[in-house]
């Protein structure tokens, strides 16, 4: 069947998508068309079953993330998910709109690599298990260790996948690690038509090849990609969510690739049967990772209550302070970072603090970055995805709950990730120590093991 | 385990002897997103609840603030304005969650607050919501003003918007320039004759909407009319 003009661009503009009419930028006679032609597909948004609720988009079930409300359009009590809210309201009187017509595709495009570095040998390990898994369309996670270079590892799988005319999608929970992503994957795909959609970025639909979106951003996808890779699997606070999950399953095709990137996997993703594994033990630059030591400060919070800072915390601010080191000091939660920073201003120690909320969150991470204060006071929010030539590490109450294995994993990896500066001091200060501390220092050490240092 | 009705996180509620003999309610949002709403506190200008304490001695006229001082000069319609919270970056956002993104249950944190404030300083007062216009009614699912009435007043309109421009898009200027080009109407069998009027509405800016349909209910023979909202 032919396909008029309209609804072939109708077709470009929906393949691959699932929307609301709201989001679908044609007019309705085309909409009717066509849907009386069967070559789009509605479906209600929220799926009503009994009591219980579902959000087609986001997958959201749990009760408490619904609202409901007499609704002027439907007249009757409409319910509505409130956990993709930010993507525009779906109702139970809302449908989602997807294309079902002919398959739109993109060309194969031969030799789209420029980058032309060199891989260390665990990278080009796993680059050829990248390039397998993108050829036999199975599931494969790349375990690689804070500070492996992971995205170099994607980019000859990339090419591999662009010559074929794959569509790529690139999923993270962060918006930072889609924002530092995007001009480094450009810089070397320069023939490819590549989008980076993340909450605050004005692009919101986008038909490129390869596309980099957020949790949130990939929820608008429906079987639209033949390689799924997602980043950071286990990042806070959405660690490999259902949500994500979901978002991701709907957004690949049927038949497709699935690349997890993670340094610090959950134990229940490394036990799935169906998942291949792949490690890379050793950073690229070939030396060991800094292992963590535990120090003792006693009941830190009487004297933090007190307004005095714990000794020891002092004491290692002083030292690396006369050695001129940039330093990292990780705190539990964002009343002990303002409290933290009170002390540290009457001990007239020049500092700047973030954490997940601070409007001025970035500003502060230059000003660190360009090394005009000397001391970060952060929480967890700096915990991955950022590297600071040369710091030194601390966590002030590493036994607090959140510092998971993981968390203090990724802490410890801020640390020795510049060749020029392979090595730095990462301390837990503690009350007490934790199973997740234990956990992560023998993680740590096994993998030093498993990259051949003894 | 509850989930805060601002931030989605779980939280759990402060025990206590008031909340237990349920003298209070639940709370609703978690003790950091709660620490976020400031309440309107000190001195406030006598006409429309503005927090002068934070207002600079230029924007000030005695008990008043500038604008409602400008407003008695071209002969004030408004009785007064009360409002609950003050207007900051925190209530901002969460009020467009409410009204653009049309996250209606936000309403049900605000309704109690409103109904108090209804009860201790509008006695005998008709409420009435602000209406939307019929294509934004139907855009946005709900009246926002009807929902936060809910519980406590009959959202019965006495008004019709005609015009639908989004004020919030407009600044101050035009605001208060377009009050002559009323985009509110009287819906013809409602009486207001000798009765006092209170608008509802979630928040106060200039102050420009709530005196066209304060006009408007005026011109019909209502004796006195006031607003109340939830910010300021």
């Amino acid at each position: 069947m032919k396909l008029s003009p309209q609804i072939e661009s109708l077709a470009q503009f929906l393949a691959g998508k699932r929307l609301l009419l709201s989001e679908i930028p044609f007019q309705q006679d085309v909409i009717t068309e066509a849907l009386a032609q069967n070559v789009i597909e509605k479906v209600s948004g929220l799926h009503e079953n009994g009591n219980s609720l579902k959000c087609k988009r986001c997958g959201n079930q749990d009760r408490s993330l619904f609202g409901v409300h007499h609704c002027a359009r439907c007249e009757q009590d409409c319910s509505y998910c409130r956990h993709c809210l930010q993507l525009g309201k779906i109702s139970s009187c809302q449908q989602l709109y997807s294309w079902s017509g002919p398959p739109t595709s993109h060309g194969n495009l031969q030799d789209t690599l420029k980058w032309q570095g060199e891989l260390s040998p665990g990278q080009k390990q796993a680059s050829k298990s990248v390039i397998q898994a993108i050829i036999d369309q199975t599931e494969l996670l790349v375990w690689a260790v804070c500070g492996a270079g992971k995205t170099e590892v994607l980019f000859h799988g990339l090419e591999r996948a662009f010559a074929t005319g794959k569509r790529v999608l690139i999923a993270t929970p962060r918006t930072d690690v889609v924002k530092e992503l995007y001009p480094r994957i450009q810089a070397s795909f320069t023939q490819v038509s590549i989008t980076a959609l993340y909450g605050g970025s004005k692009i919101r639909h986008s038909n490129a090849q390869l596309v980099l979106a957020t949790t949130h951003q990939t929820m608008r996808f429906y079987k639209a990609f033949d390689v799924v890779i997602v980043d950071e699997v286990d990042a806070f606070p959405f660690s490999y969510d259902e949500s994500l999950q979901y978002a991701v399953d709907h957004a690949k095709k049927p038949i497709a690739t699935t690349i997890l990137l993670s340094a610090t996997p959950s134990a229940q993703l490394v036990k799935k049967r169906s998942l291949n594994i792949v490690k890379i033990p050793k950073r690229y630059h070939g030396f060991p990772l800094p292992v963590p030591r535990f120090q003792w400060i006693g009941n830190w919070k009487k004297q933090v209550k007190k307004s005095q800072l714990p000794p020891k915390i002092h004491h290692w601010i002083q030292t690396y302070f006369a050695k001129k080191k940039l330093l990292l000091l990780f705190v539990p939660s964002v009343s002990t970072l303002a409290t933290i920073s009170q002390i540290l201003i009457k001990n007239s120690i020049e500092h700047a603090s973030v954490h997940a909320a601070d409007p001025n969150r970035h500003e502060a991470v230059q000003a660190f970055r360009r090394k005009n204060i000397s001391l970060m006071v952060t929480t967890t929010i700096l915990e991955r995805g950022v590297t600071f030539p040369g710091v030194q590490v601390a966590v002030l109450g590493s036994e607090d709950d959140v510092f998971t294995e993981a968390a203090l994993v990724q802490i410890s990896g801020r640390v020795g990730r510049k060749k020029e500066t392979p090595t730095g001091d990462i301390v837990f200060f503690h009350y007490g120590v934790t199973k997740a501390m234990r956990a992560a220092q023998a993680h740590i050490e096994q993998m030093n093991r498993e990259g051949g240092f003894s | 385990m509850n989930r805060c009705l601002a931030c989605h996180g779980t939280y759990y509620d402060q025990p206590g002897w008031r909340r237990l003999l349920m003298i209070e309610q639940l709370s609703q949002i978690c003790q950091t997103c709660e620490s976020k709403l400031v309440l309107i506190s000190g001195r406030r200008c006598i006409k429309c609840s503005r927090s002068l304490d934070q207002l600079s001695q230029t924007y000030r006229k005695g008990e008043q603030c500038l604008d409602c001082w400008r407003w008695d000069q071209q002969g004030e319609i408004l009785e007064k304005n009360l409002s609950i919270y003050e207007y900051n970056a925190f209530l901002k956002e969460w009020l467009a969650t409410f009204k653009f993104r049309g996250d209606a249950i936000i309403a049900s944190f605000f309704t109690n607050k409103l109904a108090n404030m209804y009860e201790k300083h509008f006695q005998g007062y008709v409420p009435v919501p602000m209406p939307l216009s019929n294509e934004r009614l139907l855009a946005r699912g709900f009246n926002q003003s009807s929902l936060l009435m809910k519980g406590w007043a009959d959202a019965i309109d006495s008004l019709v918007r005609t015009e639908g421009e989004k004020q919030s898009k407009k600044n101050r200027k035009q605001r208060i320039r377009q009050f002559k080009q009323n985009p509110f109407s009287f819906k013809s069998e409602s009486d207001v004759k000798g009765k006092n009027m209170v608008l509802i509405d979630d928040i106060y800016t200039t102050g420009t909407t709530v005196r066209q349909a304060a006009r408007v209910l005026q011109e019909h023979g209502a004796t006195k009319v006031a607003s109340l909202t939830i910010a300021r």
